[in-house]
C-alpha cells in the first residue's frame, strides 16, 4: 500500500528540518529514507487520463537529493546518455537551490521535465549509483530522475524557463525532418548557432512520439507543448502536415529551397505485427495506432474528439516493453473491464521499466508470462473473439546469455477476447530512404551515419530511433546533439 | 490553413472544392491521395482522393460524399474558409505505361480519383474506353471532363436515369469479351463495386487494378490501421498502395475492416462517457 501524498511531503518536511542544521556524514546520508513518489490511487487513476505520478514537494526533492553520497567516482554521469553533471545539480537541490540545479541540467538536456518522466533512469544513471551499492539494494538509489522532474517542472511553472539566447544569423537553412526528441535537440542546438532552421512534421501537430505515443497519464502533453514554444520562441519555424518524401524530397529541399544541411529524426515508425493468423481481423491494432488514436487524436475525450475508439471489454496486449504497457494501461482507461497481457518470456525480461510494470499490475492488468499469441479467431463479422495462445518455459541460455523461451508442445490454450493490440515493436519507416537515392541504410531500414551522425550523403545527418532502431527518448536526445555539433561545424567551413 | 477557392455542389451529397495547397499541387502524381482535417485539435483525419491539380494555380480539387462528420462539416464550409490540415500526396503513384487497350471503371465518386488516372493512361498513348457508374443520373460526377479524355465513354446508372439502366460490370464483362480483350482494367468506386469488377474481368485473365479506401490515421505507414490481405500478405494501403492487383485484394475482409466503428459507435456510445472520468 502506497502513502498517500500529504503524508510523504509531511514526513519529507520533518526529515529535513534536522538535516538543515548540520554538515551530512556519508553514514547520515546512507540513513535518509527514500522519498516514495506520491502516486494517483490506482483504484481511481484507472479510470481517468491525469498523470499517474503527482511529483515531489521542495521538501521531498531536498531530502532525496541530500541522500546522493556526492562520491568522487559520480558513476551516474557515465550512466546517463547525455552525460549530466549529476552529484552537481543533485547539491544545488540539496541545498534549496533550484534554478541552478536545472541551470546545470540544460547545460546537457534540452528536456529535463520529459526526460524526468520517461527515461529508464534505473537502468542509466541511477543503476551504478553508488548509494543503491551501498545500501546493497539498486532499488535504494538516489531518484535522480525524480528530483530532475522537480526542478524542470518549477522552473516551468514559476514562467522562469528562459529562451536561450540565439547567435547573429549566419546565413545558413537547416531542415530537421520530424519533431520528436532527436529533432527537437537538433533544432534547439543548431538555431542556437544562429542558422536559420525549418523543422517539417508529418503530422498537425508536433512532438513526435512524445505526443502521438506516451499517453497524458505518463507525460502531459502541455509540457511537450511548452517545450516546442520554447523552439519557435526561438525562432524555429515549424511546419506541421509536411511529409518530406512525398510533400518534397530532400534532394529538392537541398537544390532548389536553399537548405544546407538536413536532419533526419524521423524516428521508428513502423509497427510491426505477429505474422499470425487473424491479425487482420477487426479489432486487431498496432499499439501505434491504438496509443495515436488515444493520445495525438484524443480519442479517449470521447465527447470533443470526432475519432472513434474500438469498444472492447476484454483486451489482450501482446508485448513487454514501456508501449505494450502504455497500451495496456490506456485500454483500461478506455472501459475495458479486463486486460490481458502477453509476454513469451518472464517478467525478468521485459523490457518495460520496472515502474511502468509495477503501475500496470496495481491498476489491475493481468500478466501472462511465458505464453505467446499463436492465432486470433474472429466471429462472423470477422469481429476478433478469442485468441490462441501456447506456453514456454525457460530452455538453455543463447548466445546473448538469456534463457530463451521453448513452447511446449501441444499447450495451446483458448482465451475469450474481443480486441488486440500488438506492442512487440517498430521497425524504420522507409519513406525517406525510398525517396532519397544514395543513402544507405542496413538492413532494418535504419540510417547508416558515422560517428558524427553524417550519413552517406554530404549535409544529411541523422539520429534517434531512425538510426538507433526503436530506443529511448535519451538516446535519440544523445544522437541529436552530436549531429547538432557537428551539422555546426560542417555549416561553419 | 488551406483555403477554400471554389465550391459547387454536384448533388444532394457530393461536392467538389478546389483547395489552395501549391506544395501537394506541384508533388502530386495520378493515383495518389491526401489526408484532411477539419479541426486541429479534434478533427479526425480522413483520407481522400484528388480529382484535379492546378500546379500553376497552386490548387487541389477534391470530390467527396457526405458520409460522416468531417465530410458534412467541409461541405458547410464558404469559400474563403479554410482547411487547417492537408497533408500529401500520399501513396504510390499509379504505375502508367503504354499497354494498348486500358479500361477505367468509375462508380460514384470513384470517378474523381479516375479522372486523373485516365488522364495520364491516355496521355501515355493508350486507347481508354472510361465506364462512369452511379445510383443515379444525380450522382454522375465529371462527366464532362471524362468525355474529353474517353476513347468511349458509357454510361451506366442503377435506375436508367442516365446512359444503360445496368451496374457496371455488364459492359465490363462485354468489353472482357471482345477480341482483342482490353489488356488492362483500372476500377475505382465502392469497395463492393471493385469486388465485383474484379471477378468480372478474373476469368478472362485482364489485369486489374483497384484503388482502395481504408480507415487511415496518419497516412505514412506508422498506424497500420489501414492495412488489407493482398496475396496473402498485409499490406499498407497508404504507403504500399493505394492501387493493389484486384485479383489478390481480399475485399470481404476489407469490407468488414471499414465497418469497425459503424457497428459500435452506436451501441457503446452511453457507456463509453460514463467510463472515462475526464478530470
Amino acid at each position: 500500500m502506497h502513502k498517500q501524498l500529504e503524508t510523504l511531503y509531511s514526513e519529507a518536511t520533518a526529515t529535513l528540518a534536522p538535516l538543515k542544521e548540520k554538515p551530512l556524514t556519508p553514514k547520515d546520508r546512507m540513513a535518509i529514507p527514500a522519498q516514495e513518489m506520491p502516486t494517483q490511487d490506482p483504484h481511481v487513476r484507472c479510470h481517468n487520463m491525469t498523470e499517474v505520478a503527482l511529483g515531489y514537494s521542495a521538501e521531498q526533492a531536498r531530502v532525496e537529493s541530500m541522500r546522493c553520497l556526492q562520491c568522487k567516482t559520480a558513476p551516474c554521469i557515465s550512466g546517463c546518455p547525455v552525460g549530466i553533471r549529476i552529484p552537481d545539480f543533485l547539491k544545488a537541490a540539496a541545498e534549496g537551490r533550484f534554478d541552478e540545479a536545472v541551470g546545470i541540467i540544460r547545460e546537457n538536456s534540452l528536456l529535463p521535465a520529459v526526460c524526468g518522466r520517461v527515461c529508464p533512469q534505473e537502468t542509466q544513471c541511477q543503476a551504478p549509483c553508488t548509494l543503491g551499492k551501498a545500501l546493497k539494494n539498486p532499488e535504494l538509489a538516489v531518484s535522480i530522475g525524480r528530483v530532475e522532474r522537480y526542478v524542470a517542472d518549477l522552473q516551468r511553472e514559476s514562467g522562469k524557463q528562459e529562451v536561450p539566447a540565439i547567435k547573429p544569423a549566419r546565413g545558413k537553412r537547416v531542415a530537421v525532418i520530424g519533431s520528436g526528441p532527436a529533432s527537437v535537440t537538433v533544432a534547439a542546438d543548431v538555431r542556437r548557432e544562429g542558422h536559420e532552421v525549418v523543422m517539417f512534421e508529418a503530422f498537425h501537430k508536433p512532438g513526435g512520439v512524445l505526443v502521438y505515443g506516451i499517453p497524458e497519464f505518463r507525460l502531459p502533453k502541455a509540457i511537450v507543448q511548452k517545450e516546442i514554444d520554447t523552439l519557435t520562441a526561438m525562432g524555429v519555424k515549424l511546419e506541421t502536415n509536411f511529409v518530406v518524401g512525398r510533400t518534397r524530397k530532400i534532394k529538392d529541399l537541398m537544390e532548389q529551397d536553399g537548405f544546407d544541411a538536413v536532419f533526419v529524426g524521423t524516428g521508428a515508425g513502423l509497427p510491426k505485427f505477429m505474422n499470425i493468423p487473424g491479425e487482420n481481423l477487426v479489432g486487431v491494432f498496432s499499439a501505434n495506432e491504438y496509443l495515436t488514436r488515444s493520445n495525438l487524436m484524443k480519442a479517449y475525450d470521447s465527447a470533443r474528439s470526432h475519432t472513434p475508439m474500438y469498444q472492447a471489454k476484454r483486451v489482450a496486449v501482446l508485448g513487454g516493453g514501456n508501449v505494450a504497457m502504455d497500451a495496456a494501461r490506456t485500454a483500461l482507461r478506455l472501459g475495458a473491464e479486463e486486460v490481458h497481457l502477453i509476454y513469451r518470456r518472464t517478467e525478468k525480461e521485459m523490457p518495460a521499466r520496472i515502474e511502468e510494470v509495477a503501475h500496470a499490475k496495481e491498476e489491475g492488468v493481468q500478466f501472462h508470462l511465458l505464453q505467446n499469441a499463436v492465432r486470433i479467431l474472429g466471429d462472423e463479422n470477422d469481429c476478433v473473439k478469442q485468441i490462441e495462445c501456447l506456453r514456454y518455459e525457460l530452455g538453455e541460455p543463447d548466445a546473448s546469455g538469456r534463457r530463451s523461451p521453448v513452447e511446449i508442445k501441444g499447450s495451446e490454450f483458448l482465451m475469450d477476447i474481443d480486441s488486440v493490440i500488438v506492442a512487440i515493436g517498430n521497425g524504420s519507416n522507409p519513406l525517406i530512404s525510398q525517396t532519397t537515392s544514395g543513402l544507405t541504410v542496413n538492413k532494418w531500414g535504419n540510417i547508416i551515419v558515422d560517428e558524427t551522425g553524417l550519413s552517406s550523403l554530404p549535409g544529411i545527418y541523422a539520429g534517434g530511433d531512425i538510426v538507433l532502431g526503436a530506443a529511448t527518448v535519451i538516446l535519440a536526445m544523445g544522437e541529436g546533439r552530436r549531429a547538432a555539433a557537428s551539422i555546426n561545424s560542417y555549416l561553419a567551413k | 490553413m488551406y483555403k477554400i477557392v471554389s465550391k459547387k455542389q454536384l448533388s444532394a451529397e457530393v461536392f467538389r472544392m478546389e483547395l489552395e495547397a501549391p506544395l501537394i499541387a506541384r508533388e502530386r502524381k495520378p493515383g495518389q491521395f491526401i489526408i484532411l482535417q477539419i479541426d486541429n485539435d479534434v478533427g479526425e483525419r480522413i483520407p481522400l482522393t484528388i480529382a484535379d491539380a492546378d500546379p500553376e494555380k497552386g490548387t487541389i480539387t477534391i470530390i467527396f460524399q457526405t458520409v460522416g462528420r468531417t465530410t458534412h462539416v467541409l461541405a458547410d464550409k464558404q469559400v474563403g474558409d479554410g482547411v487547417p490540415a492537408l497533408l500529401g500526396p500520399l501513396g504510390q503513384p499509379t504505375h502508367i505505361a503504354k499497354v494498348g487497350h486500358v479500361v477505367c471503371v468509375g462508380g460514384g465518386i470513384g470517378v474523381a480519383p479516375m479522372h486523373p488516372i485516365a488522364q495520364a493512361m491516355k496521355a501515355a498513348g493508350n486507347k481508354v474506353t472510361i465506364i462512369m457508374g452511379a445510383r443515379n443520373k444525380s450522382l454522375l460526377v465529371m462527366e464532362e471532363e471524362m468525355r474529353k479524355i474517353a476513347d468511349e465513354l458509357i454510361i451506366v446508372t442503377d435506375d436508367g436515369s442516365a446512359g444503360r439502366k445496368a451496374l457496371v460490370t455488364v459492359p465490363l464483362k462485354e468489353l472482357c469479351e471482345q477480341t482483342p480483350k482490353p489488356d488492362m482494367a483500372v476500377i475505382i468506386g465502392p469497395p463492393i463495386m471493385m469486388k465485383f469488377g474484379a471477378e468480372t474481368t478474373r476469368p478472362y485473365g485482364v489485369p486489374t487494378v483497384v484503388s482502395l479506401n481504408t480507415i487511415m490515421i496518419d497516412g505514412t505507414g506508422m498506424c497500420g490501421g489501414c492495412r488489407v490481405t493482398v496475396g496473402g500478405k498485409t499490406k499498407f494501403v497508404c504507403v504500399d498502395g493505394p492501387e493493389f492487383d484486384g485479383h489478390q485484394v481480399d475485399f470481404d475482409n476489407m469490407m468488414k475492416r471499414l465497418r469497425a466503428y459503424k457497428v459500435r459507435e452506436e451501441v457503446d456510445h452511453n457507456d463509453h462517457h460514463c467510463r472515462i472520468g475526464l478530470a
